[in-house]
């Protein structure tokens, strides 16, 4: 079922690359071939339980799959380091368990551990660094406070700077935008388009909501049962016969504007 | 402002709390002769002996006493206090629980069990086989913990009362089955105290114990990120291989304590509490002083358990009947999870 299109796409200089993506759990495979470049967002979109977040574990390597698959600049970041991974890719997970009270600050500048030796602890550059993260998300005027008692969309903004200040060339985002409001939805994707512009990084993002991902993605890549389904620009993608065939009901794809509105059919 | 005030306190706990422990006993010595004397001998040593002051003119016991009696079994209690207080901060962010310390975990325990099998029945290394049954009960306390690939708060404190009971089953079994003279001794030894520290004690307990807390102390940033549980994978740690480097080094210096001074609980609890809640989690202050408090709150709850009454009280009663109201507090206020 992958389109040969897919394929053409990933020979483009990709940054990030995923060759032959081969993952067996709960007794289905994860098949998967794609490619993000610098500055570009690259969406993973998807009904429950295609493999989405699984997917992303297994480029990140949380998860791994027997063979290398995964070539950053052509590495396989499976076989790096844990400090060199996390030296060149960002992972902002989708659920953050809190522990003890440590401000925000605190617990933004841990993002600085992979480059912080173990006798050592973050110098001012690191605090100034995790200071100039919070400034970018906008919650700078946290900082002194203890994260465990922010909103949920701060945290999640906490979690990104925590992530910007590993510097890293890949950011992977795990549905970034569960459990937020309209407004923070729509705040934290404008945020994750201002760093993957402004730091040039290749990001993969993971959404459920198909409006959204068409808004914001250079690329999307549509999944069904752990298969890339579709794969392509979002115009391409987006179109009523392949989501209608994705989520199994029907919907309509609206142009509004300059862009795609897409419209369940509310008798689902 | 404020926080530097709190912050001396904190620093300056200790010294006060050695000082005050000087003055206290049962053999009534007057003040300005501890004063002198303490002077005197500090003079002594800081000059290599080029100074040495008369101190004829007060009775020799004096000396004897302070320096002989209580100066070491001062020392002892603060090496002990600071080395639980270190291992109760260690335990409480690598398994990201704050109602743990060695003692809860069965660490204790199991160094009580192995040190038990060295004094009665085979001339080893006390401090060796005390570690090595430190770290058995650690690694039961851990895996038995874990139900279906995750450690909560709770399942870690059930595992604990488990392997301690275990280990103290064990440890009545030997007793049961040792010698009168040396039984007495082991049966006092394992309710916790510091009657026994002298010099010979100082010296065998003080340089591992300082090595011990020294590396914790170096790398105690990092239990920062390590409290983030497995989270700290992509952070860049080696979350598997750095908890076994710092829950090995808290599992020696509290065997090295247990294996001297027997079970003393709770102060590993508690200390780390106190200074979080006066500044907060940050490992980089927690844990040099949780060292400056665990040492001070050592020696006053040893000045309490030899100066109360006319018999002397074993710490361990002392220092739990103190750390269980604590306990409860904060049971309550955590709800037995984050």
């Amino acid at each position: 079922m992958v389109n040969p299109e897919v394929e053409l796409e990933v020979k483009l200089d990709a940054k990030l690359e995923v060759k032959n993506l081969r993952f067996r759990y709960n007794g289905f495979e994860l098949l998967a071939s794609l490619g993000v470049k610098k500055g570009e967002i690259l969406t993973l979109l998807g009904p429950n339980g295609s493999g989405k977040t699984t997917m992303l574990k297994c480029i990140y390597g949380i998860l791994k799959p027997k063979a290398p698959c995964v070539y950053l600049d052509g590495e396989d970041i499976h076989s790096m380091s844990l400090k060199d991974r996390a030296k060149k890719i960002g992972y902002v997970p989708q659920i953050h368990h809190p522990s003890f009270p440590y401000t925000v600050l605190e617990f933004v500048v841990m993002g600085r551990a992979s480059q912080i030796q173990v006798f050592d602890s973050p110098s001012e550059e690191d605090y100034k660094m995790a200071m100039n993260a919070l400034k970018l998300v906008g919650i700078v005027d946290l900082a002194d406070k203890p994260y465990t008692q922010i909103s949920g969309g701060q945290l999640q903004l906490a979690l990104v700077a925590r992530a910007l200040v590993q510097n890293p060339e890949v950011i992977l985002f795990d549905e970034p935008t569960a459990h937020l409001d309209f407004k923070n939805k729509i705040k934290i994707s404008n945020i994750i388009r201002k760093i993957t512009l402004s730091k040039k990084t290749a990001t993969i993002l993971t959404l459920h909501d198909p409006n959204l991902a068409g808004m914001y993605s250079d690329k999307i890549v549509l999944i069904k049962g752990g298969r890339i389904y579709s794969a392509g620009k979002p115009e391409k993608v987006l179109n009523g016969k392949v989501l209608s065939d994705v989520y199994e009901m029907k919907v309509r794809v609206v142009d509004v504007d300059s862009f795609k509105l897409i419209i369940p059919d509310q008798t689902y | 402002m404020k926080r530097e005030i709190i912050l001396s306190f904190f620093l300056l706990f200790p010294i006060f709390a050695f000082l005050l422990s000087l003055c206290i006993g049962v053999y009534k010595i007057p003040l300005l002769a501890i004063i002198k004397i303490i002077v005197a001998k500090t003079v002594e040593i800081a000059t290599f002996g080029k100074f040495s002051f008369d101190l004829n003119s007060y009775p020799t016991a004096y000396q004897t006493v302070l320096l002989q009696i209580r100066l070491p079994r001062i020392i002892t209690a603060m090496l002990v206090g600071s080395a639980l207080a270190i291992s109760g901060a260690v335990l409480q962010a690598t398994f990201r629980n704050p109602l743990v310390d060695s003692y809860i975990v069965g660490i204790s325990a199991g160094a009580a069990f192995g040190a038990a099998l060295a004094i009665g029945f085979f001339p080893a290394s006390i401090e060796l086989t005390a570690f090595i049954f430190a770290m058995i009960a650690m690694t039961l306390t851990y895996s038995l913990a874990k139900i279906k690939g995750r450690v909560t708060v709770i399942s870690l404190i059930l595992a604990g009362i488990i392997i301690n009971a275990f280990f103290s089953a064990l440890t009545s079994m030997l007793k049961f089955l040792m010698e009168h003279e040396k039984l007495a001794a082991v049966v006092y030894w394992l309710m916790g105290s510091f009657n026994g520290a002298d010099w010979n004690v100082v010296s065998r307990i003080a340089i591992p114990i300082i090595l011990g807390s020294l590396a914790i102390f170096l790398m105690r940033w990092h239990l920062n990120v390590l409290s983030m549980g497995e989270e700290a994978q992509i952070l860049g740690i080696d979350v598997g291989k750095m908890r076994l480097i710092y829950i090995s080094i808290v599992s020696f210096i509290t065997a090295i304590s247990v294996a001297h001074c027997g079970i003393i609980g709770w102060v590993g609890l508690i200390m780390p509490h106190i200074v979080r809640m006066a500044f907060g989690p940050d490992h980089k202050t927690l844990i040099p002083l949780s060292i400056a408090i665990g040492a001070g709150f050592m020696v006053l709850a040893d000045d309490v358990a030899r100066a109360l009454t006319t018999f002397e009280i074993p710490i361990g009663i002392v220092t739990t009947l103190l750390g269980i109201p604590f306990f409860v507090y904060l049971l309550r206020k955590t709800g037995g999870e984050w």
